[in-house]
């Protein structure tokens, strides 16, 4: 495998949302080296005619009825809320739009 | 008291020699006695326990008909939600979160009157072999206190063998209820995938999640795995079928004619010789029970390590992405300036230790665009490649057998900077994960290396756990016969503070 | 100089894309059991699984899985034998999971087109518009930000996060890229949508009420010169939540790209919000990196596998197809295009529809229902079924079929019944609405009104019909309008000695 860069490792840490230091970054991309280096194993068997799995269980088809029932109150809903206001969760400014 | 089994206990409660308040706060005085050694756990509800037990001996006295763990207690593997209780499944991020509901677990725990003590202690989101990722800080092993009790469910186990309660419930997406149970010499169990109800298990890898009992005894996990098994519709993973007999199972004390395959591939190099003589000797006390032994292939086991590194980090990447500080848990870095994204990633970053930053970054790597096929689609395949290999191999034994772990407990610290070696623990209970099979792991005895504990793994084919409970029940049988006392009257003696 | 709409079409070709969110109107959420309410108060329709708290796990609304079959059925689409969910990751505060539980790679239906007609200048044409995919995903909580100067994103110091929103079923239907609709090409976006919007009206599936979000439409388009034979980059304008604004969003867009194009720039492809006000669009925020959405299967959930037979029984209950209804009522009512349209538009088609039912004739129908009912409606601004039912206005008008009230009373009596006085019948019995047919009666009116005007009833025994008029008013007028003027006419002229 090739080396993965500190530039790698800081984008995904930013997909992430993770704060790193330079000094995290480097040892990280270090670690993330070694460790790629050995989980990169599984391509030794992952031929094209192997399926996926994605689950252990082979189920499909569960669904539930669209009955309502209780929700939380909101003091439950918001009771682990860093911070609050009018009922709402209360968060800093959020810059950039939604999707 | 203390040191008997649950099943012990359960019966003494029915035949009122003893009140649940009692049997309750004799373990609460243990955890006081003991718990600033072994530090197992990270919250004890003393007043929620001995209101529930008082409950539990109000109906007993009212005639009412009480499930058989009634008034019994167990300690809490701090993953699962109780509704007020400080959850935070050892992690920072969640410090002070108390959930507004109650997991399914925990709603059948209560359902049937069993005394929940307290939250144990674990790796941070379960990510680990050892306690040592917990934010709270190490778990002690009671057989060596300067050694680790295996992870990521050490909590649990280690409040088993220090006698802190008869009963632990644990998790297991890699081997984290089989290895602390191998490592502290008492019994924990991975039920078949869907078996038990995640609802309210703070998720690690959903695909690989499973909960399951944790006890001294086969008995004690099989009436325990009754107790919390079976089909909840608010967990859409979860098996619509009866609950296998493993009470019924643990009690047969027979495996004339059964198989008992001994997988090739999880055994030699790597594996302590103390380690292999326990496990061939055990497999020996089978023999004579009347078992055939064959050995079976699963040529594919060797990359199952490789692959659940990419899956199961793949899977928590996603899962711990709800811990942003918008909603619950800490929040750092809000004053008033910087905007949502900047707290969130302050908060992830003081939040989450550097285990958790590890796989959350790998996961993140491995689902990107580019890396997706080469990573997470190959493990995928590597996957049903270890589904083939079990279904061959349950094709030519009833139940599969290995060491649980390839070492007896570690000492605290030595491999923790060491993340490879550290995930290398996992190498015989990880396939069990990625096929959705059943595993549990029983004391195979004292490595006569070190005279540290050494389990012995017992693997069945899906929601077949009666088998493993069968013939872990007749082995746990004869090496007590054997030994002549319970493996854990060797344990040496805790210091009460 | 600035090109209009018409430069931009003499030199460039649009192609269009749209993307339609649509809620459904299932009880409960998509993955939990809270209501849906709109419009409840904050955070009261919220539970562990919507609020996205550790260890919660999402359940499949049965409901909105045969809700989107249903959809994709009416769209002629193929039905996936397996489909699933997966997650597309991405962080924002108003998604609790900082993942959104969609399908990515396997949508429940695939391949489907819907017709839609559109006036050109050779008169109606229809244009198939096809359907790449409908899939299903959850609705996202809802944030005001405060402090700022609008109330919008830009300049709040805080925000406020409301989740009784999020984990409402949503079903997104995108379509293929729409080529060849040139100049139409805003005309033919409407109608897209707002035939799709009938369709999902008809099947029972949505509220589809644009302005309250619940049915959202996203236009993209690009523009290339005529004749390359290529496509341009193209622009997602998205916040469109009108029928009328889907087509000045389209064109607005259209004459914006063709001006950038003329001056040389580059089209950026960017999400862009339309405007209300101006018709105009401004780009969105961007933000500092790309996204990456690492979608993967969502282990929490199992594939939805619809078998045959499950198909086929949700085939039987499909309606009759919007556009084939109104063919058949135009042709049943024998009503002009217009009229037919006018009554879409308003709503009021499936209204109408029941009073003629009802027995009343179709003209009339319409007449009360686009009139009288709608004018009063729009005074209380409300909707004209919240007043009268169509039961009541098929009454009334079999009364006045019958004679026994006139336009006039029926008005009255119409007016009654919305501010609460009782059914019709009530109305009449209560404000004295019968019409005066009592010939006697009639009689001492009109030998009154006569007397009154002597010189008038001369000139009409001398053969001066239409002086009659005067006389008949006077009549009318005398007894409260409650007497049919054609009868005091015909007395009159008799007594007259003019018939």
């Amino acid at each position: 495998m090739t080396a993965i860069s500190r530039d790698e490792v800081a984008h995904l840490a930013m997909l992430a949302r993770i704060e790193m230091t330079d000094s995290e970054l480097d040892h990280l991309a270090s670690e993330m080296d070694v460790i790629l280096g050995a989980v990169a194993r599984v391509q030794e068997v992952a031929g094209q005619d192997v399926p996926p799995t994605s689950h252990p269980l082979a189920l499909s088809n569960v669904f539930r009825d669209d009955v309502v029932i209780p929700s939380l109150t909101p003091e439950e809903a918001l009771s682990g809320a860093p911070a609050k206001a009018d009922q709402r969760f209360k968060v800093p400014q959020i810059l950039g739009d939604a999707e | 008291m203390i040191r008997n089994s649950a099943s012990v206990m359960a019966e003494a409660l029915a035949k009122k020699e003893i009140t649940s308040v009692e049997l309750t706060q004799l373990h609460l005085d243990r955890i006081d006695a003991v718990d600033s050694h072994v530090h197992a756990f990270l919250h004890v509800d003393r007043e929620g326990a001995l209101s529930q037990a008082a409950a539990v001996d109000a109906k007993r006295a009212a005639g009412e008909k009480l499930s058989p763990l009634a008034g019994v207690p167990l300690a809490l593997k701090d993953v699962m939600t109780q509704k007020g209780i400080p959850t935070t499944a050892g992690s920072k991020i969640l410090e002070g979160w108390r959930p507004p509901y109650d997991s399914t677990v925990v709603s059948r725990l209560k359902a049937n009157g069993i005394v929940i003590l307290g939250k144990t202690n674990m790796d941070e989101f379960a990510m680990g072999s050892s306690t040592e990722n917990s934010a709270y800080g190490t778990t002690h092993n009671p057989w060596d206190l300067d050694r680790i009790p295996g992870g990521s469910g050490g909590g649990s186990a280690a409040s088993l063998a220090a006698f802190e309660a008869p009963l632990a419930i644990g998790t297991d997406t890699g081997g984290s209820i089989r290895q602390p149970a191998a490592v502290t010499g008492t019994v924990g169990v991975k039920p078949t995938y869907g078996g038990v109800s995640r609802y309210g298990l703070i998720a690690f890898s959903s695909s690989l999640d499973q909960a399951g009992p944790c006890a001294r005894t086969v008995l004690d996990a099989a009436l325990l795995h009754e107790a919390i098994a079976g089909y909840d519709k608010k967990d859409s993973t979860s098996i619509n079928a009866p609950v296998p007999a493993v009470v019924a199972a643990a009690k047969k004390l027979d495996v004339k004619g059964l198989k008992i395959g001994v997988v090739k591939e999880l055994s030699g190099d790597g594996y302590q010789a103390g380690v292999r003589s326990r496990f061939d000797e055990a497999l020996q006390e089978l023999v004579a029970a009347g078992a055939e032994i064959v050995e079976v292939s699963c040529p594919n086991f060797e990359y199952a390590l490789a692959a659940y590194y990419l899956i199961a980090p793949s899977e928590a990447s996603s899962n711990l992405a709800r811990f942003d500080s918008m909603r619950y848990g800490i929040r750092v870095g809000d004053d008033g300036n910087a905007g949502a994204e900047e707290v969130m990633k302050m908060t992830r970053e003081v939040g989450f230790g550097k285990e958790v930053k590890r796989r959350i970054i790998l996961g993140t790597y491995a689902l990107s665009s580019g890396y997706y096929d080469a990573y997470y689609g190959s493990a995928q395949k590597v996957r049903t490649l270890i589904v083939q290999d079990f279904a061959k191999a349950f094709a030519q034994a009833d139940v599969l057998v290995s060491p649980t772990c390839p070492t007896t407990a570690f000492k605290i610290g030595e491999k923790s900077d060491d993340p490879l070696a550290m995930y290398l623990n996992d190498i015989a209970t990880i396939p069990v994960n990625m096929a959705g099979v059943g595993g549990m792991s029983l004391p195979a005895g004292l490595s006569p290396d070190d005279g540290l504990p050494v389990g012995f793994q017992i693997m069945s084919a899906a929601m077949k756990d009666d088998l493993m409970y069968q013939v872990g029940g007749t082995l746990e049988a004869a090496l007590l016969s054997k030994w002549g006392a319970p493996i854990l009257s060797q344990a040496p003696a805790l210091a009460t503070k | 100089m600035a090109l209009t709409f018409n430069d931009a079409i003499a030199k460039y070709e649009p192609t269009l894309g749209l993307e339609v969110h649509v809620e459904l109107n299932t009880l409960s959420k998509m993955f939990c059991g809270c209501a849906t309410e709109f419009g409840a108060e904050p955070n009261t329709q919220t539970c562990p699984v919507c609020l996205g708290l550790p260890g919660s796990l999402p359940a499949v609304n049965g409901k909105a899985i045969e809700s989107s079959i249903l959809i994709g059925l009416a769209l002629n689409c193929s039905i996936a034998p397996f489909s699933r969910f997966a997650r597309k990751n991405y962080f924002y505060p108003d998604m609790p999971k900082n993942f959104q539980t969609s399908q990515f790679d396997e949508p429940i239906c695939v391949n489907g087109y819907l017709d839609v007609e559109i006036e050109t200048d050779e008169g109606m044409k229809v244009f198939r518009v096809e359907i790449e995919r409908v899939h299903m995903e959850e609705d996202t909580g809802k944030s005001l930000h405060v402090g700022g100067a609008t109330g919008r994103i830009h300049g709040a110091e805080y925000s406020l996060l409301d989740y009784n929103r999020a984990g409402i079923p949503l079903v997104e239907i995108v379509t293929k890229i729409i080529p060849g609709t040139g100049k139409y090409a805003p005309q033919v976006a409407r109608a897209y949508v707002t035939e799709l919007r009938d369709i999902l009206r008809s099947l029972g599936v949505s509220d589809v009420k644009m302005e309250q979000g619940s049915l959202r439409c996203d236009a993209n388009v690009s523009l290339a010169a005529i004749g390359s034979g290529k496509l341009g980059t193209r622009s997602e304008t998205k916040n469109v939540n009108s029928l009328r604004s889907v087509e000045r969003a389209v064109s607005g867009e259209m004459v914006r790209q063709a001006n950038r194009l003329e001056k040389g720039e580059r089209i950026v492809q960017e999400t862009r919000h339309f405007l209300e006000e101006s018709g105009e669009t401004r780009p969105g925020r961007s933000k500092e990196q790309a996204e990456d959405y690492r979608y993967f299967p969502e282990p929490d959930l199992v594939p939805v596998t619809p078998d045959a037979d499950w198909i086929e029984t949700l085939r039987a209950t499909l309606p009759e197809k919007p556009s084939l209804r109104r063919k058949r009522l135009k042709t049943e009512w024998n009503v002009p295009d217009k009229e037919m349209t006018s009554m879409v538009n308003a709503e009021l088609l499936d209204t109408v529809e029941e009073t003629v039912l009802l027995g009343a004739d179709p003209t009339k129908a319409r007449s009360w229902w686009l009139g009288e009912i709608s004018r009063l409606a729009n005074e209380k601004e409300v909707a004209p079924t919240s007043l009268i039912t169509p039961a009541q206005v098929a009454e009334v008008i079999a009364l006045i079929a019958s004679g026994d009230l006139t336009d006039k009373l029926a008005r009255q009596v119409v007016e009654g019944v919305i501010s609460g006085e009782g059914t019709p019948a009530e109305v009449i019995e209560k404000r004295g609405l019968k019409v005066v047919s009592d010939d006697s009666a009639l009689m001492v009116a009109i030998e009154a009104a006569i007397a009154a005007q002597p010189d008038t009833a001369e000139r009409i025994r001398g053969g001066n019909i239409p002086a009659a008029g005067a006389l008949i008013g006077a009549v009318m007028k005398a007894t409260g309008g409650q007497a049919d003027a054609a009868k005091v006419r015909e007395l009159l002229l008799k007594h007259l000695g003019q018939s």
